[in-house]
């Protein structure tokens, strides 16, 4: 529903701060590729566990659906499959991004999380576009789990498969914090 | 002058094409000797995946290859899977998929012209520095995906990998109320999207004159979206059945990817906005119509480049159509029609954003599938692309490094290729030797 909220602002003095608005956990990711589909999965799993009112959001990643699906947002909670280093399959990276010290942010997330390897144009530019746009929620969470295996058809490798729990535990912790 | 030296310019991603894949030049003193598009991954792990499967599982399972796409691959694949079925649908349900796809044509075109092909324009290395400087522009493209979005969210039940669409039609159809919302967010686009044509049509656009045949989808009396029959600027005309016939899938030793060509034709043939617009400019809805010509565009469009206006063109031309479809919207007594299996093959094309997508299916008597057939826009015109980088690359060697490197980028992204569809990582390798 939210492709649906009134159009963004012609001008704006700075970055605006969405307000006390809803939050949202987004799930991106293809579950037809390998690990890829970490965030699809946790995004199922947490159907019926979140509060009423949060909403769940499935995205491919691409920047203007994740703006879209971040929009109004006070909190937004990013969960998607990374490559980030050597970091073994199933690690968990979390990045939080606030609007205050949000001037990195693009880099933070192309740093410390890394970028799956379908998501071209993904979250790091979702976020610097945010970030130029003033579109970026008060708070947003990036929660990545480190991917092994992205072969088109496959399932979630055990690895990641097995990390799904301490990933959902994660990310619910986030809502009451 | 001819000098020998062994040299790697750059290998370098590249950037704002949806999905990766590898591009490799190689020039030999003052020749380009070779032009590569390497294709490594096409759908045909889709292919090997559907075959097993029930007649009524392709929407869904092809609607995953590309993000970007989807109701493309779920229109192709339901029209395949109804026409072995031979089951024709019509009225309010053939009326919903048009507005559906339209959806999919605003979002998608919004995206690669502001996002992706803008800033090569206007001289930004992407749509974030860019944004910085042109604020309220971005915002309007931001503003055009989202009216697409919110036609594929209310007809399809999300943007994303679209869960609304079924073999036969719908799982529920909208009611007047239910689409009505629609018009007004469509009527703002519509002055976004005019804006849009005026403003890409100031761009500066190299000189560049393609001679390849076209090939898109024909529908008489509209322009071609969802369905159609197939025409070439050279006087084909054949039907989704008749494409195995026509179209020629070829291995060729640098790619997994097949090069397609057109049977008894020995130049290379291109799908996509230029060869809808070349083929069907007659049938562009009347505002469509006007900001064509106020843009400039004749009757044909056979330079790559000026390929974002075209893409503007679509983007009025559809939104033009979607208000007309809603207004005139009755809702079907069911959502769908009965579609029984029975045994046979069945072929369905359409014109995804990117060209034309074909599919095919074999069925036995009870619906499962035997074996599939998917033909994408951008392995289409793979050999194209190769040949316009060779002419587009050699009259600019002279030009450093660097400026060549994003010059081909550029010429790449005129066709928008959606190398998720076709492949799965991309590098730009220029080796001058």
């Amino acid at each position: 529903m939210h492709l649906l909220r009134d159009s963004f602002p012609d001008t704006a003095d700075g970055p605006r701060v969405s307000g006390a608005g809803r939050t949202v956990i987004i799930g991106v990711g293809n579950d037809f590729r390998g690990d890829d589909g970490a965030g699809p999965a946790v995004l199922a799993r947490l159907a019926g566990l979140v509060p009423p009112g949060v909403d769940l959001v499935a995205s491919d990643g691409e920047p203007a659906n994740l703006l879209e699906a971040w929009d109004g947002a006070s909190l937004a909670i990013v969960v998607d499959a990374v490559q980030a280093g050597s970091a073994p399959a199933g690690a968990l990276h979390r990045v939080e991004i606030t609007s205050l010290g949000a001037a990195s942010g693009a880099e933070l997330v192309g740093e410390s999380a890394g970028l799956s390897g379908s998501h071209q144009l993904g979250l790091g530019s979702a976020i610097g576009l945010a970030q130029v746009l003033g579109r970026l929620p008060a708070r947003l969470i990036v929660h990545g789990i480190q991917g092994g295996d992205f072969t088109l058809g496959a399932g979630l490798s055990n690895p990641v498969a097995g990390a799904i729990d301490d990933l959902l535990t994660a990310v619910i912790a986030d809502l009451q914090c | 002058m001819t000098h020998r030296r062994e040299r790697t310019l750059a290998a370098v991603g590249l950037a704002r094409v949806e999905g990766e894949g590898a591009l490799h030049v190689r020039v030999s003193g003052d020749q380009v000797e070779d032009v590569r598009l390497d294709i490594y991954e096409p759908p045909r792990f889709f292919e090997a995946f559907l075959r097993g499967r029930s007649y009524r599982e392709p929407p869904d399972i092809t609607s995953r290859v590309c993000g970007i796409c989807p109701v493309a691959y779920q229109t192709s694949a339901f029209l395949a899977v109804e026409a072995a079925c031979g089951v024709q649908v019509d009225g309010p349900i053939a009326q919903l998929r048009r507005l559906l796809y339209c959806g999919e044509w605003i979002a998608s075109h919004a995206l690669h012209i502001y996002l992706l092909h803008a800033p090569d324009f206007l001289g930004y290395p992407g749509a974030i520095e860019m944004a910085r400087d042109h604020r309220a522009i971005v915002e309007r493209g931001l503003r055009l995906r989202r009216a697409g979005n919110a036609i594929m969210e209310t007809i399809g039940g999300r943007a994303v990998h679209p869960v609304n669409i079924q073999v036969g039609g719908f799982y529920s159809a909208p009611t007047r109320s239910g689409l009505s919302g629609l018009t007004g967010i469509l009527r703002a686009a519509m002055e976004d999207a005019l804006e849009t044509v005026r403003w890409v049509a100031g761009f500066e656009f190299p000189e560049l004159t393609l001679e390849h045949e076209m090939l898109a989808l024909s529908q008489p009396g509209s322009y071609p979206i969802e369905r159609g029959t197939i025409v070439t600027s050279g006087g084909l005309a054949f039907t989704a059945a008749e494409f195995e016939d026509h179209v020629i899938e070829e291995q060729v030793p640098h790619s997994t990817a097949l090069h397609a060509r057109l049977s008894g034709h020995p130049g290379t043939y291109l799908t996509g906005p230029l060869a809808r617009y070349t083929l069907n400019a007659r049938w562009l809805s009347p505002a469509a119509a006007a900001a064509a010509a106020a843009a400039g565009l004749g009757e044909s469009c056979r330079n790559p480049f000026r390929s974002i206006v075209v893409r503007a063109v679509e983007v009025v031309c559809a939104i033009e159509e979607a208000i007309s479809i809603i207004e005139a919207y009755e809702p079907p007594a069911a959502a769908s029609v009965p579609v029984p299996p029975r045994a046979g093959t069945g072929h369905g094309v359409s014109e995804a954003p990117r060209g034309v997508l074909y599919q095919r299916y074999d069925f036995d008597s009870a619906g499962t599938i035997l074996g599939a057939r998917i033909v994408p826009p951008t392995s289409q015109n793979q050999a194209a692309i190769e040949r316009d980088l060779r002419l587009f690359i050699q009259p600019r060697l002279e030009l450093d490094d660097d400026e060549l490197t994003r010059q081909c980028e550029q010429a790449i992204r005129n066709y928008d290729p959606c190398i998720s569809c076709a492949t799965h990582f991309l590098t730009l390798r220029m080796d001058r030797a």
